[in-house]
C-alpha cells in the first residue's frame, strides 16, 4: 500500500471515524461522502463510532495473505457496532474455538502491516472479546 | 511544586511464557533460575503488537481515568527503547490514536528503562509554567534479548501512561517534588543496528542499579525533609523481583510498603513500562493522603525519583479503566516455540 493512500484513512483506521448523514441520520463505515437515500438533500458530517460491537459471523483463517502467516490460525469477523455500520475485522487474542456468534467484543489498536523491513508501518483497528 | 496526576493507564499484552519453559531450553534449572530472579513469567507480545500500539492502549486507558478533553493535551512524550521505526516518532501514533492532534509538542523519549519518568518531569515543568494544560508521560517497550542471555528470562512487553496537570480538584495525587541523579555509567547498551542489547552482568548491579536508585531516593528525601516512615508505599524500577527488594531493605523500606507495586514477578521486566506499572499497581489500591515514593531506574544511567501524595478524586477514577490486577489475571501461556515465532526469532 502506498503511504498517502494509508494516510488518508488515518482517522478511519485509528479512531473508527465515519459519516453520518444530517439528514437521515443513517451512519456509514467506512465513510460515504454521497447519502445513497437523500442524495443531493443529504450532509454528510464526520461521526465517531462507538468502539463496541457484536459478532455478526465469522470464519477462522488457517491459509493467510501475506504478512499474516504467522499469525494463523486467525478469526476474521463481521462486527456490528452500537452505531449500526458493520466491518470485517480480525479479532485478536482469543482461541478460534471459542469464539461463537453474538459476542461482545471492543475495538484494540494494532499492528496491520508494513511495506516489508523497511517501509512504513501500518495501524489500525483489530477487535478483541470483551472479558 | 504545583503539579499533580489527572489520569494513568497501563497496558500488559496477554501472551504468557513460564520461565520454566525458558530454563529447560538452555538446560538450566527452573527452580534456580526462578528463585534468583524472584520472576515466575514473563508477558509477550502478539506478532502484531509494539511499543506503539503498547503506547496507544495505556494511553487511552489513561484518557478513560482523566476524563479530559485530549485536545486539551499540549505534550505527548513516550519514553521506550524499543520504537517501532529508527527516524519516524512513535508519540505522533500515539497522538492521533488518541485525538490530541494537531495543537501539541510530541517527540520520543530513550533512556533505557527510566524514558518514561523523564517524561513525566518534562510536563510537569511545561505544565508548572503554564506553557500547557495537560501533558502525558507513556513508558513502555518490547524488551528484546539474545536467545540464551540471562535478559531472556525477563525481557517482557508492557506500558504504563501518565497524565500530569495542574494539581487541582481533578487531581488524583499530587507530584509534591522530584529529583534525579545520573552519570556515565556503562551497565547495558544497544549499539546501532544490533538487535539486541549487551551487559556488564554483575557489574549492572551495585555501580548501577543500586547506586542510583538509592542517592537518588536519598536526595527525594533530603529535599523534602521526609524519611522512609512517612511513606504508605514504594516503587522501584524492578529489572527481577530481587534488586527492587533488596534496594527497599537498604534504603529502610519494609516489605509491605513495596508489595502492592512489585508486579515484576508476573510479567517480568517491561523496561521502561515497569515503573509506570508499579506506580499504577500502587494508585489502584491507594488511599487518599497516602504517600507514594517512585525511584526508576534506566541504564547508562539514572535515577528519577518522585515524592507523590493521594488525592480524594482517586476513589472515583480508579474504577474508570481496566486496573494492573486485570491484566496480571488475564493471560494466554505459550511455549517456548511459539515464543519465538512471536519474536521473529523463528523465521519461515
Amino acid at each position: 500500500m502506498a503511504a498517502p493512500r494509508f494516510w488518508r484513512e488515518i482517522p478511519n483506521r485509528y479512531n473508527l471515524i465515519g459519516t453520518r448523514c444530517g439528514n437521515c441520520n443513517k451512519v456509514f463505515f467506512p465513510p460515504r461522502y454521497i447519502c445513497p437515500q437523500c442524495r443531493r438533500m443529504g450532509k454528510l458530517e464526520p461521526y465517531k463510532l462507538s468502539r463496541r460491537g457484536k459478532i455478526v459471523t465469522y470464519g477462522v483463517v488457517h491459509v493467510a495473505p501475506e504478512g499474516f502467516e504467522d499469525l494463523v490460525p486467525y478469526v476474521l469477523a463481521i462486527v456490528e457496532l452500537e452505531d449500526g455500520p458493520r466491518l470485517t475485522t480480525q479479532v485478536v487474542d482469543c482461541d478460534p474455538n471459542e469464539i461463537k456468534i453474538g459476542d461482545e467484543v471492543e475495538m484494540v489498536f494494532r499492528r496491520i502491516g508494513a511495506d516489508r523491513e523497511d517501509g512504513v508501518i501500518y495501524y489500525g483497528f483489530k477487535f478483541r472479546k470483551v472479558e | 511544586m504545583n503539579v499533580g496526576i489527572v489520569g494513568y493507564g497501563v497496558y500488559i499484552p496477554r501472551y504468557r511464557i513460564r520461565l520454566d519453559d525458558i530454563a529447560r531450553v538452555w538446560g538450566e534449572e527452573p527452580s534456580r533460575v526462578k528463585q534468583g530472579l524472584m520472576v515466575e513469567e514473563k508477558s509477550v507480545p502478539a506478532p502484531d503488537e509494539d511499543t506503539a500500539t503498547i503506547s496507544v492502549e495505556a494511553a487511552r486507558n489513561a484518557l478513560k481515568r482523566a476524563g479530559i478533553n485530549p485536545q486539551d493535551i499540549g505534550a505527548i512524550y513516550v519514553g521506550s527503547e524499543s520504537h517501532p521505526y529508527a527516524v519516524k516518532p512513535t508519540a505522533t501514533i500515539v497522538a492521533e490514536a488518541i485525538e490530541a492532534t494537531p495543537n501539541l509538542t510530541a517527540a520520543d523519549m530513550e533512556f533505557a528503562c527510566k524514558a518514561g519518568t523523564a517524561g513525566i518531569q518534562a510536563c510537569a515543568g511545561l505544565v508548572e509554567m503554564g506553557q500547557i494544560k495537560y501533558g502525558i508521560s507513556i513508558g513502555a517497550d518490547t524488551a528484546q534479548a539474545a536467545p540464551g542471555d540471562p535478559l531472556e528470562y525477563t525481557a517482557a512487553a508492557g506500558g504504563g501512561a501518565v497524565i500530569i496537570g495542574k494539581n487541582d480538584g481533578e487531581a488524583l495525587a499530587e507530584i509534591e517534588g522530584t529529583y534525579s541523579y545520573t552519570t556515565d555509567t556503562p551497565d547495558f547498551w544497544r549499539r546501532e543496528m544490533r538487535p539486541y542489547p549487551k551487559h556488564g552482568g554483575r557489574f549492572t548491579g551495585k555501580p548501577a542499579y543500586f547506586k542510583h536508585v538509592v542517592s537518588a531516593a536519598h536526595g527525594i528525601l533530603r529535599q523534602l525533609k521526609l524519611t522512609p516512615q512517612d511513606f504508605a508505599h514504594a516503587v522501584f524500577h524492578q529489572p527481577n523481583g530481587k534488586f527492587p527488594c533488596q534496594v527497599a531493605e537498604e534504603l529502610g523500606f519494609s516489605k509491605a510498603q513495596i508489595a502492592c507495586g512489585l508486579v515484576v514477578p508476573k510479567i517480568g521486566n517491561t523496561y521502561s513500562g515497569a515503573t509506570m506499572i508499579g506506580l499504577a499497581a500502587v494508585l489502584d489500591k491507594a488511599k487518599p493522603d497516602e504517600r507514594i515514593l517512585v525511584v526508576s531506574y534506566g541504564s547508562g544511567a539514572g535515577s528519577d525519583a518522585f515524592s507523590i501524595k493521594v488525592k480524594k478524586a482517586i476513589e472515583e477514577k480508579r474504577d474508570l479503566a481496566p486496573k494492573v490486577e486485570q491484566f496480571l489475571n488475564n493471560k494466554i501461556y505459550i511455549d517456548y516455540s511459539t515464543y519465538t515465532k512471536y519474536k521473529s526469532l523463528l523465521v519461515r
